[in-house]
């Protein structure tokens, strides 16, 4: 954990001068300020209210910041590259309600009918439904962002836009919901103590901590956030590696969605607004730069549970709710700050 | 160092639009020696450099590599020849350390999804204590940490570990201070007596002198002249810089 943003994952040697020693204490606190904030905000709403640490509030926790936290890790690939995805809320909805529909084998919702017998193509298919949309969804946006050359600010802003009104038609507005057990496993099921969201959630996050830290992709990510004429000069497909983070990015947006429709068993055409503030957020708060190149998945994690302990101390501890969107703001700025402040005393 | 050319270039010629970047020009580098390349901005320097190193294809023109004729259709195939670019502004990616940027886009793996790290920080220190690079403490040190003559020294570094046979050094101490320049020259040196051919590219006919062999000078898209830095001085260099005779009317297309 002593490495969280050197994305070689080697230690950094004991025999460097006293002076360097000392700057890398400020790296160091750099690196572990998240965790640090994550420990105090738990501590603090330990002493509030003891409930806070029960094993069912803890799982609470993670449930709650699953879905989010999935859509982080791929907007971590994304932020890497200096790239941004705003539509990721959007796509999440459009891959959730492409899936229902798929699992329903129809458009409209037949829960007021008061069925939820098996008419569609099954769990499968919808999962396979979601994950392809939610990919295409990327692809389309990673091309027009490389190919074309439109800043990902403005691709995916057009892609938030667009993706709610397909979901929109889709569904003429209105939600597809009751699903089969095989369905809502996915969402509401638990292994053990384990919420199924959960187990999910953190599995792709140390798939995706590996791929970032140990594989040659993961590098070239990194290079192309870093200085992408670099990367272009020695060789590497700077264009190729940029589509693919939003098509990653895309497939968590459509795992997501088939997961958060699981777990409401409902698929909502509004579902996922706003969540690409919430994604963005937590991919900062655990350190990774907006300008690419310095950031890790296991920092996405952090950041996700940050804001999750945040909302539901909150909520414990009977604070108003529209408390908990200033208090999320102010977590934000302040994290950006303490990092800019950090990287300012390092390169000196 | 030989007489026969390790690389050369016969009439190249680049436009872009209506600009003439390139008219016809000859070039060549032997292996073992250093062959400066000047001019004036706007000369074609870094143009001729980027048709060789394969960032963009020569309108007209051949390229000989020992020899025998070649296409470099990308800096993949350049690099499969054995040459190698250290651009002027280092093409070092900041945020990763040292080992990362030297094996960048060629980086060791262990199995198809694991870096072999440890390969690659063993190689890199072996190629930094080869090049007598010692202001460097730690392979593992993020690039954007190190000083402009140890960044220097990376890039060069990274040209020269992949077996290369020509290196092309682009302004390579335009950014450095007294010490560190005398640090790369010293580099330029030992790598050509290594048998490498170096091309360097700069404004300080001062440092030109003191590590060249010969010196082709570009002028307005053209070759104006070879000189021999032994039989030549700055004079006779900054005359073909300003005024060398041309060939081509500039400006005007060959069709």
């Amino acid at each position: 954990m002593t490495d969280i943003q050197n994305p070689s994952g080697e230690k950094r040697k004991h025999d460097e001068p006293f002076a360097e020693r000392e700057t890398n204490y400020i790296d160091l606190l750099g690196r572990f300020a998240p965790v640090i904030f994550l420990l105090v905000l738990i501590v603090i709403f330990y002493a509030l209210n003891p409930r806070f640490l029960s094993q069912r509030n803890i799982f609470n926790v993670l449930r709650q910041v699953s879905i989010t936290g999935l859509l982080a890790i791929g907007m971590t690939f994304v932020i890497l590259t200096a790239g941004i995805d705003l539509s990721v809320g959007s796509l999440l909805a459009f891959s959730g309600i492409v899936a229902a529909g798929v699992a329903k084998g129809t458009r409209t919702n037949t829960l007021s009918l008061g069925t939820t017998e098996e008419s569609g193509y099954g769990v499968l298919a919808a999962i396979l439904a979601a994950i392809t949309i939610g990919m295409l969804g990327g692809l389309v946006q990673g091309a027009a962002t490389t190919k074309f050359k439109i800043p990902p600010f403005v691709v995916t802003l057009g892609g938030l836009s667009a993706f709610r009104g397909a979901t929109l038609l889709f569904s003429n507005g209105g939600p597809i919901s009751g699903f089969n057990d095989a369905f809502t496993e996915w969402g509401q099921g638990e292994i053990g103590p384990v919420p199924i969201p959960v187990i999910i959630f953190l599995g792709f996050a140390v798939v995706a901590h590996i791929v970032l830290r140990y594989t040659q992709y993961g590098r070239h990510v990194y290079a192309v956030g870093g200085n992408p004429e670099a990367a272009r000069l020695s060789g590497l497909n700077v264009g190729l590696i940029t589509t693919s983070v939003y098509v990653i990015q895309g497939f968590f947006a459509g795992l997501g969605g088939f997961v958060l429709a699981a777990r409401l068993n409902s698929a909502e055409a509004v579902a996922g607004t706003g969540f690409e503030l919430t994604v963005i957020a937590s991919v900062v708060i655990g350190g990774t730069s907006l300008f690419g190149g310095e950031g890790s998945v296991l920092g996405t994690v952090i950041g996700s549970l940050l804001i999750g302990v945040l909302i539901n101390g909150l909520v414990l501890n009977n604070v108003n709710p529209y408390v908990q969107q200033v208090s999320i703001g102010i977590v934000i700025v302040i994290a950006v700050a303490f990092d800019t402040f950090v990287k300012s005393r390092r390169s000196i | 160092m030989s007489e026969q050319p390790i690389l050369e270039i016969k009439k190249a010629s680049k436009s872009f639009g209506a600009v003439q970047a390139l008219i016809e020009v000859d070039f060549e580098v032997r292996p073992g020696e250093v062959m400066a390349l000047v001019g004036d901005n706007g000369a074609g320097k870094s143009t001729l450099i980027k048709g060789i190193a394969g960032i963009y294809a020569f309108d007209k023109g051949e390229i000989y590599f020992e020899g025998k004729r070649v296409h470099i259709h990308g800096p993949r195939d350049a690099a499969a020849l054995g040459i190698e670019v250290v651009y002027q502004d280092l093409a070092l990616a900041d945020n990763l350390d040292v080992v990362a940027n030297m094996f960048l886009g060629r980086e060791l793996v262990q199995a198809p999804w694991r870096l072999d790290e440890a390969a690659m920080e063993r190689a890199t220190v072996e190629t930094l204590d080869s090049l007598a690079v010692t202001t460097i403490q730690s392979a593992r040190q993020i690039v954007a940490g190190l000083s402009g003559g140890q960044r220097q020294a990376i890039a060069v570094a990274k040209a020269v570990m992949w077996n290369s046979k020509v290196v092309i050094l682009d302004e390579p101490t335009a950014a450095l201070g007294v010490a560190q320049t005398r640090q790369v020259l010293d580099l330029v040196t030992r790598l050509a007596d290594t048998g490498l051919a170096v091309v360097i590219i700069s404004h300080n006919l001062h440092d030109i002198f003191e590590v060249a062999h010969r010196i082709t000078v570009l002028r307005l898209g053209q070759n104006v002249g070879t000189y021999v830095t032994a039989e030549s001085d700055q004079q006779e260099i900054v005359h073909a810089i300003t005024a060398g005779e041309l060939q081509f009317v500039p400006g005007m297309a060959q069709e």
